[in-house]
């Protein structure tokens, strides 16, 4: 459960990152019309990362093929790919608030999986899901911390413009 | 020829309509993919799914706790309580045996007059002989035809009738299994209309005359 959640799915994600390099600059410069400051992409990661987090979803990746290529392809395509594109157009607070929702999943679904005394998925045991949920708490923490020191450390490659639209976009 | 730049009003206005789009197409997807936001977890969603379309339980050969041999559609005519075990289980199984007995006890009449029965069936047909059954039974009370504990007769079976209700089971650490233990409910025509948290006695009972009844 740990490593499909924490290795895998992650690992996939990177794979799509790394992906949207082969994306031409004409086909990014396009869509750049319709996903200004990269929001529209990060709800398309939002959409499709809930999906990935429904214990069915994962439950049935682990046992029916079709979802388990559907896993294969949709998380770097709909997610790793647009999360590329999407978050060097993003501003300070929207990376924020992205940052911070982000975290804070790890802490709520780390804290379910911990305490809840129901297997929530029919393929793994009561003491992997335990397991999963003290990892993801940990990991919670250590990606606050890390946030934290950035904010108060850290320098910022994003607009130091506080008006976005003025600041150049980024050329092809 | 230069394409034109698109003002930053244009962009904020198409990006938030697509986004829109997105998340309503998104809405939609994870509507279809919960059950209507009922089912979040796959033993939600068969018990969901059950109520709403009862699947045939095939006709599995199987051998109870005194050796008779029977087939799953031997049983049809009666409604039927399953539960899934193995007696070496050290825990839920345990709690399992504990509700059919009570259930044995509270349903003694439609029991006595054959409409009812209950029936736990093992996943562990190797080690789980009509022996051992028949001692898994005797720890909990001593019942008569009521209750029978039987396992299924080859591995075929085995894969089929887990299939049919639904079970997963996965080894645990200890040699043992863990599985999504519940009680299910099998119509007299053979069909797996609903599926029960143990412990929900008092809802079983009366579900179960409920349906008696009518």
């Amino acid at each position: 459960m740990s490593a499909q959640m924490l290795v895998q799915i992650p690992l996939l994600v990177a794979a799509g990152w790394l992906l949207a390099r082969a994306v031409p600059a004409r086909v990014l410069a396009s869509v750049d019309a319709w996903n200004d400051r990269g929001i529209t992409g990060l709800v398309l990661v939002s959409v499709v990362a809930v999906f990935w987090m429904l214990p069915r979803s994962l439950d049935a990746a682990t046992s029916h093929p079709l979802m388990v290529a559907a896993k294969y392809l949709s998380v770097p395509l709909l997610v790793g790919v647009p999360l590329a594109v999407s978050w060097p157009r993003t501003g300070f607070v929207v990376r924020g608030f992205f940052l911070v929702e982000f975290v804070a999943t790890f802490f709520r679904l780390g804290w379910l999986y911990l305490i809840s005394p129901n297997r929530l998925c029919n393929n793994y045991a009561l003491n992997d899901q335990q397991r999963l949920g003290r990892y993801m708490l940990t990991l919670g923490v250590a990606l606050l911390v890390w946030l934290v020191w950035k904010l108060v450390w850290g320098r910022f490659e994003s607009f130091s413009s506080t008006d976005v639209r003025t600041a150049p976009s980024p050329q092809p | 020829m230069m394409r034109g730049i698109t003002s930053p009003r244009t962009a904020l206005l198409r990006s938030s309509l697509v986004s829109i789009a997105v998340l309503l197409a998104g809405g939609v997807a994870l509507a279809a993919a919960t059950d209507g936001f009922r089912a979040f977890t796959t033993e939600t969603a068969r018990r969901v799914s059950v109520r709403s379309h009862p699947i045939v339980i095939p006709a599995v050969a199987l051998e109870n706790q005194s050796g008779a041999r029977f087939t799953f559609t031997d049983l049809r005519g009666k409604w039927l309580l399953v539960d899934f075990i193995y007696t070496q289980c050290p825990t839920f199984c345990g709690r399992l045996g504990g509700d059919f007995a009570q259930l044995e006890q509270q349903l003694r009449d439609p029991i006595a007059q054959g409409k009812v029965q209950l029936l736990s069936v093992t996943f562990d047909p190797t080690r789980d002989s009509p022996a051992q059954l028949a001692a898994y039974l005797g720890r909990f009370w001593s019942p008569g035809m009521g209750w029978q504990a039987a396992r299924p007769l080859t591995a075929d079976g085995l894969q089929q009738i887990t299939a049919a209700f639904g079970i997963t089971v996965i080894p645990d650490q200890l040699g043992g299994f863990t599985h999504n233990a519940a009680i299910h409910l099998v119509d007299p025509e053979g069909r797996l209309v609903d599926i029960f948290d143990l412990g929900d006695l008092a809802h079983i009972r009366k579900t179960v005359l409920r349906k008696l009844r009518s």
